[in-house]
């Protein structure tokens, strides 16, 4: 049947205003590639066009890792297969294909770059908030389309300009991804101020976003659709806004002022006397280079909450789904979201003990830390207990969702001792931080981000993926994830520093043999065991890749618009949606997980369904629409 | 395909999509310039005694800047009042006050800059410091070669310390005149640019942003006072809502001055 979209109801009087005959025609002409795919300011398109760049960005984010994982295991010996490649692209820095110390410096700055900012957060915000949020909430699109559209182009612009940045002379910036000064403003290199300018380009991107989103929410949502009767994932999405629309602008002006230290020569944060090289730095002192990292931390932790609420929101669907049966605790889990994003901005300075803080500013940002491990542990127990007597589906996003469960837990447990000023003195520098923030994004986010890929492949393609080696990569990921950041939580504690490029060879050698503090030589194998660990990972994503760009075209059609059988709006849409998402403006009538509902002839019941329109469909009066 | 409550508002939450947009695009800006702010606080407290600036600034100019944009604020809430009484020729009128006045308020601005990019520090080889105005540089003036004069309107002092509280009664009674210095003499030579000192550059930096945010909401203006004629004839109340829309941002950066005089000027 053909999709039609109708004019919406006399009351949304906004609608109907005269610019909408110019539209009206528009309409009827098929839009050429670049309006259907560059420009388009259709909501779904923009989400596409997020994840397929997120996508890119994130295995790129990946191979700088392998290399990085190269370089610890075998400092100073020659990437094998690409690194004449390497030293051709990249010059001097990667000198008969190994890599030296400022190339590795770079790649791990790049590598949580590219992660965090062009990565996970364009995935889980952006794409799949652009794609699902209007669906959900039962709107035509997002309320301001070009807003939209200039979103993704600004970020689309600042990739470009990190992509750049490494082979401009000196190379991309070498400061790490918290660029902490003045480390930052005194490596001779520009790739400092490209990175500046592509986060200032990104956060503009997230700022459009962010506002869109919000301003959807509020605005266009279906009537019926009460907040709490929103799914948690548009919850989720919404608080994600609100963090990055207040933690963001803090990052914005510490970019800017940082700008000026790199290329006004101001001092913002360069302390006084500051020497370079053995040279007193020409500079006018009298900056606060803690100020950077006050302004840093600001938007750093609450991203953390932007990095996780949103996979939060994709698993509660996703197993709300699979065990047929409603959410355990919605309300808590909206109220722990919320209170989550309030508390997300007073625990910056969580990160910065080692900076020296007074005990009393320390004792409140301990006791900030450790409430705020309470609504996450909401969260999560919430979600165990809606398995709990379900009738659980296993299939590959349930998989993943499963498996965030368990590891977002090992992630947020093993943060709790660096949340305390004690513990986190001694662990703060070595690979136990690496492997605790990792386990937290890796496993947890990104399983989760794998669980909505394959969970809204169908209705975004029509067709589903390949159930088969859908469950090899989740199977093979789960294992060598964990054999790649598991042996880093031993490392740390025997205390292996991190950020070393030589994989900790000269520090283990430096200190005295056989006393008690010496790293172990089982600790200095286990770079080796990540690294094969890792290049498994890496296959591993193979068949998700290929899987991905076959299903397209050659996955098993769907048998109707709501193959999984859910009840929220997005799957109550013809498939894949078109321009403007509904045949009819959906009207809600009941909660988001009415799943198994007594009395009930189906194990679901959808958001919108109504004793008429149920009616209305068992008679099959497909052609006579009720408006 | 239509996106609802574009002009009219929504009912259960009294508001259309572009006012709740901007309200929530402010309250992101709310937080860009707090974050300057806190810098602001955070480097002046963290200053050395005694070395951070007094009275650099005209607070005459900044005086009649301040009133410029309380004026513009004015005029911006009146060119929205005629739209709604749908006079679409006072409308022009009072917006093309608003314009009027934001560019005298950038003219101004520039001019201050000038001034304090012609203001220069040198620090001399005696351990003194020449301090004052660029009057004229010799035709041979070479710092790396040592050759020739530059000549300053200003005065020479023994402590880089006396430079910085221009309100104190002996800065106050210096006598300025015109000293001619040799480059030979010349240790350093800088001016009031923003890697002067943290004073210099926190002002340069939060007036910048703050006149890019005067010119790019000028720019708004604009567009809609010499383009909008077609969608006022078409749409009068959609333009109306632009109005009021890109008033409210203007608003904010006015209000914004309001704490930047005080901060920068007064204190």
């Amino acid at each position: 049947m053909e999709p039609t979209v109708q004019q919406f109801p006399p009351f949304r009087v906004g609608a109907a205003h005269p610019a909408h005959d110019d539209h009206g025609q528009h309409e009827h002409h098929e839009p050429n590639f670049w309006q259907k795919y560059i420009f388009s300011t259709d909501h779904k398109v923009i989400g596409i066009q997020y994840g397929f760049m997120a996508l890119c960005f994130m295995l790129f984010g990946f191979f700088l890792m392998m290399l990085m994982r190269w370089q610890i295991a075998h400092p100073g010996v020659a990437v094998p297969l690409i690194g004449p490649l390497l030293e051709k692209i990249l010059g001097a820095p990667a000198a008969g294909g190994a890599i030296s110390p400022d190339l590795y410096n770079s790649f791990g700055a790049m590598h949580g770059t590219i992660m965090v900012f062009l990565g996970v957060v364009p995935l889980a915000f952006a794409a799949f908030g652009n794609y699902v949020v209007p669906l959900m909430i039962g709107a035509p699109d997002m309320t301001f389309p070009r807003i939209n559209m200039a979103s993704f182009h600004a970020f689309f612009l600042g990739g470009v300009v990190m992509l750049v940045s490494f082979f401009i002379p000196g190379g991309a910036a070498q400061a790490g991804w918290t660029s902490y000064s003045p480390l930052a403003s005194t490596i001779p290199t520009n790739g400092q101020a490209f990175w500046l300018v592509g986060m200032v380009l990104l956060i503009t991107s997230s700022l459009l976003g962010a506002v869109n989103f919000i301003a959807t929410i509020i605005q266009l949502r279906a009537p019926g659709m009460t907040w709490m009767r929103l799914p948690f994932f548009v919850w989720a999405q919404f608080v994600t806004a609100f963090i990055l629309l207040l933690a963001f602008p803090p990052l914005e002006a510490a970019g800017v002022l940082q700008l000026m230290d790199n290329v006004a020569h101001t001092s913002f944060f360069l302390p006084t006397g500051l020497a370079v090289g053995g040279q007193l730095a020409d500079r006018s002192g009298g900056g606060s280079p803690l100020l950077w990292q006050h302004l840093f931390w600001f938007l750093g932790h609450p991203e953390v909450y932007v990095l996780i609420l949103p996979a939060m929101g994709i698993v509660a669907e996703v197993i709300a789904n699979n065990t047929r049966k409603p959410l355990w605790g919605y309300k808590s889990l909206v109220y722990s979201a919320l209170f989550v994003g309030f508390l997300s901005f007073i625990v910056w300075a969580h990160h910065m003990y080692l900076t020296g803080m007074g005990q009393k500013i320390a004792t409140f940002f301990q006791t900030t830390t450790m409430i705020i491990s309470v609504p996450s542990v909401i969260i999560l127990t919430c979600m165990f207990l809606s398995l709990w007597g379900g009738s659980i589906r296993i299939n590959t996003p349930m998989l993943f969702a499963l498996g965030f469960l368990p590891m977002f837990g090992i992630g947020g447990l093993t943060g709790l001792p660096l949340g305390l000023a004690a513990s986190d003195l001694y662990l703060h520098d070595t690979y136990y931080v690496i492997a605790h923030f990792h386990y937290v994004v890796a496993p947890g986010t990104i399983f989760a981000l794998f669980a909505g890929v394959y969970f809204w492949f169908p209705k975004m393609t029509g067709r589903r993926m390949n159930e088969f080696w859908g469950r090899v990569h989740f199977w093979c990921s789960f294992v060598f994830m964990n054999l790649v950041f598991m042996p880093m939580f031993a490392q740390g504690i025997k205390g292996m520093l991190r950020r070393m490029s030589d994989g900790a060879v000269n520090y283990s050698a430096a200190r005295v043999p056989n006393a008690i503090d010496t790293l172990p030589g089982t600790v200095m194998e286990l770079n080796t065991w990540i690294l094969w660990a890792a290049i498994a990972l890496g296959i591993a994503q193979i068949p998700f890749i290929v899987n991905l760009f076959w299903s397209i075209g050659h996955g098993d059609k769907v048998e109707n618009d709501n193959p999984w059988g859910a009840t929220t709006l997005d799957w109550q849409t013809p498939t894949p949606p078109p321009h403007g998402n509904f045949a009819h403006e959906p009207h809600v009538v009941r909660g988001p997980y009415e799943y198994s509902a007594p009395g009930h002839a189906s194990d679901f019941t959808p958001q919108n369904e109504s004793a008429e329109n149920r009616n209305a469909e068992s008679e099959k009066r497909k052609d006579e629409a009720p408006h | 395909m239509e996106i609802p409550y574009t002009v009219q508002n929504r009912p259960d939450t009294g508001i259309y999509n572009a006012k709740l947009g901007i309200w929530l695009f402010l309250a992101s800006e709310v937080m860009l310039f707090g974050g300057l702010f806190s810098a602001y606080i955070l480097l002046r407290v963290g200053a050395e005694p005694g070395m951070w600036p007094h009275g650099w600034l005209n607070v005459t100019l900044g005086t009649v800047n301040t009133l410029l944009l309380a004026l513009s604020a004015i005029t911006t809430l009146l060119a929205w009042a005629a739209c709604k009484v749908r006079d679409f020729t006072k409308f022009k009128i009072f917006h093309a006050c608003t314009i009027l006045l934001a560019l005298t308020f950038l003219g101004i601005k520039s001019y201050e800059y000038r001034d304090k990019l012609i203001h220069y520090e040198i620090a001399l080889a005696s351990g003194k410091f020449a301090d004052g105005h660029l009057v004229e540089k010799s035709a041979d003036f070479n710092l790396a070669k040592k050759t020739g004069t530059v000549t300053l309107h200003g005065r020479i002092v023994e402590d880089e310390k006396e430079l910085m509280d221009l309100r104190s009664p002996a800065a106050q009674s210096a006598k300025l005149d015109e000293v001619t210095i040799a480059a030979a003499d010349i240790k350093k030579m800088e001016n009031y640019g923003p890697k002067h000192n943290t004073f210099t550059a926190i002002y340069f930096t939060l007036t910048g942003l703050h006149a890019l945010h005067i010119l790019g909401g000028t720019l708004v203006i604009f567009y809609f006072w010499a383009f909008g004629g077609a969608m006022w004839k078409k749409d009068p109340e959609r333009f109306t809502n632009r109005i009021e829309v890109s008033g409210l941002f203007w608003h904010f950066v006015d209000l914004v001055w309001i704490f930047l005089f005080p901060v920068l000027y007064l204190t």
